[in-house]
């Protein structure tokens, strides 16, 4: 118990570490903030005008949780860039060689990332109510579906953190993370009806966890299409989500800290 | 007199290359071994096995009477390591680093701040202590990264090159703060490149090349394995160095080297200063006039030079590159700087 506690404030440390770095560097946030914008925009008047959904919902309202979800897993990439750089720094040393837990600097960077998210929820939201968008239910449940965007995106980023301490440079995870973030992200319900994909696409956004998500948090907002899905996985989209939360977590932890180990050894 | 560090028959290799080839070391409580070496010799790799950082193909370690690999983590709170590139963080200000260490070692918050505070004022860095560290120059950073290993007032201290690319004065200064630390009761592991380094703070003296030990001992025993003094005097007129000649070969122990170039002669004595004074007397009896006369004790970049065929301080030369392409010329070591 002890054991934990001191993890978690050795993690605490870092987090803070980080969180004055963004402050130190704010553009860093500032552009990763405008991507969203750019995402909420570009949807609702461009592609917005051509795409049709069942009901009465209108497509800005649909789109918003979308553009949640995919701007929150686009977010974790930040952490693999993160770590890829710490490990380039002489800092991991300085790490290494103290008394700290070994998971310190994984948690830390995992950790002030959900600033990073929570700022650029913060933003879209603004975006989303300027276009259009609403929440049509009550504050607990609009405040669940939030916590649950977080919860996701901070699964999300221990892949990341793996990835970044596997392939091991900034650019690296940017183009590696591209690789599946696309296919994750867009084969899914996040900007279409994943009734509308083809085929064997359509099996693949109906259990794609992302999927999941934003059908989760439509709900919370109450910005659902009237087409009931056909899916277990999108009926029961929080239970659904939270499994793979839970999956993702006791892989990618151990996973990581094992590459944290192996990567700083490495550059004796 | 208990022993803080303790290696035996260490072994590292990456790949092909072996960085160790079976290492011992020893250093007794409050003294400082340097480990001497040019660059690629396996200095650093030794340290980071020393300071957990790195685990060995074979052999033991100790540290603080723990052994490295089954206890590392008790290891890491006894001791402190200030490496070759500054360990700090750039965003961060010094304040900031060295409280950040604080936590890291568990000393709590508060003892964490005033720590910090306490080593910005040892280190001379008050008024630089609330900027970002990107904004200090090179001595200000390797003076924080020490500062950041002092911390927790480790018992073993291991410094990885501390004053390489330093400016003379930031040198002396760093030179002293370690004599400092030992006076505290601190033992040190230090590695340089400088002979005058390892000269005026090691008590004892390691050499190593391609990770193994070459020589040992302190700096006198050191000097002393090559051979005594030797006078050397500079002629004014080329004319007289026949009969110089003569003269120092009459005290010599050992052959007359002559350069007539630069009417230079030198000869292997044994009797030190009253050598010299005859050397004196006789030259001026015989009216020959020196430019300059004294008598040389070898230096360790000599015991270098004459331990490896190489100078310590010529351009690296890791373990990749033997195949004899890159023999570094002998000659003029002092001047030239491992420039990273």
């Amino acid at each position: 118990m002890r054991q934990l506690a001191l993890a978690l404030a050795d993690g605490g440390v870092v987090a803070k570490r980080n969180l004055i770095k963004i402050k130190r560097v704010p553009e860093v946030l500032i552009w990763t903030t405008m991507s969203p914008i750019m995402f909420v925009l570009l949807f609702a008047y461009v592609f917005g005008s051509s795409i049709d959904i069942a009901g009465d919902t209108s497509y800005r309202e649909y789109l918003i949780a979308g553009v949640f979800a995919q701007t929150v897993i686009f977010g974790s990439t930040f952490t693999g860039a993160g770590l890829a750089e710490d490990m380039t720094k002489g800092v991991i040393d300085r790490f290494r060689s103290l008394p700290m837990a070994r998971s310190a600097v994984l948690v830390g960077r995992t950790a002030s990332d959900v600033f990073y998210n929570s700022t650029s929820i913060v933003v879209m939201s603004i975006t989303g109510l300027i276009v259009g968008w609403r929440i049509h239910t009550g504050v607990v449940e609009a405040l669940g579906g939030f916590l649950l965007l977080l919860l996701f995106a901070y699964a999300f980023s221990w892949i990341m953190a793996f990835v970044g301490l596997k392939v091991g440079s900034v650019e690296m995870v940017n183009n590696a993370s591209f690789m599946f973030i696309f296919p994750l992200t867009f084969i899914a319900n996040t900007f279409v009806e994943v009734q509308r994909l083809p085929g064997p696409l359509e099996t693949f956004g109906e259990w794609n966890p992302v999927s999941a998500v934003a059908q989760a948090v439509r709900e919370a907002f109450g910005n659902t299409s009237n087409v009931a899905p056909d899916a277990w996985s999108l009926q029961n989209p929080i239970l659904y989500s939270l499994i793979w939360v839970a999956i993702i977590l006791a892989v990618f932890i151990p996973l990581s800290v094992r590459q944290y180990l192996k990567a700083a050894a490495r550059q004796g | 007199m208990t022993d803080m560090i303790r290696t035996e028959g260490l072994v590292k290799r990456y790949g092909e290359v072996v960085a160790l080839n079976g290492l011992d070391l020893t250093v007794p409580k409050g003294t400082i071994l340097g480990l001497l070496g040019p660059n690629g010799a396996g200095k650093t790799t030794a340290v980071r096995i020393l300071t957990t950082l790195l685990e060995p193909d074979a052999g033991t370690v100790e540290v603080a009477g723990l052994d490295v690999g089954r206890e590392p983590h008790k290891v890491r709170e006894r001791i402190g390591l200030s490496g070759q590139n500054a360990a700090v963080d750039e965003q961060l200000t010094g304040y900031e680093n060295l409280d950040m260490v604080g936590r890291l070692y568990h000393l709590g918050k508060q003892q964490s701040r005033t720590r910090a505070r306490e080593l910005l004022q040892i280190f001379d860095l008050v008024e630089a202590g609330d900027r970002p560290v990107k904004t200090y120059s090179g001595g200000m950073r390797r003076r924080l990264d020490l500062a950041a290993a002092l911390v927790a007032n480790p018992e073993v201290i291991f410094l990885d090159e501390p004053t390489t690319g330093l400016d003379p004065r930031s040198r002396s200064q760093m030179w002293e703060t370690i004599q400092d630390l030992v006076r505290g009761g601190a033992t040190v592991l230090l590695t340089t490149q400088y002979m005058e380094e390892a000269d005026r703070l090691a008590d004892d003296i390691v050499v190593i090349d391609r990770g193994q030990e070459i020589a040992h001992g302190t700096a006198d025993e050191l000097k002393k394995q090559i051979g005594g003094e030797r006078i050397e005097t500079i002629l004014v007129n080329a004319d007289d160095l026949p009969p110089a000649q003569t003269i120092l070969g009459g005290i010599s122990v050992g052959d007359v080297v002559v350069d007539e170039q630069t009417r230079r002669l030198s000869a292997a004595v044994d009797g030190g200063v009253d050598a010299l004074r005859q050397v004196l007397q006789r030259l001026a009896d015989a009216n020959i006039a020196v430019v300059d006369v004294g008598l040389h004790r070898p230096t360790l970049d000599d015991v270098f030079l004459s331990l490896t065929g190489h100078s310590a301080e010529e351009v690296a030369e890791s373990p990749e590159k033997t195949d004899g392409k890159k023999r570094p010329e002998r000659g003029k070591p002092r001047e030239k700087e491992a420039v990273r």
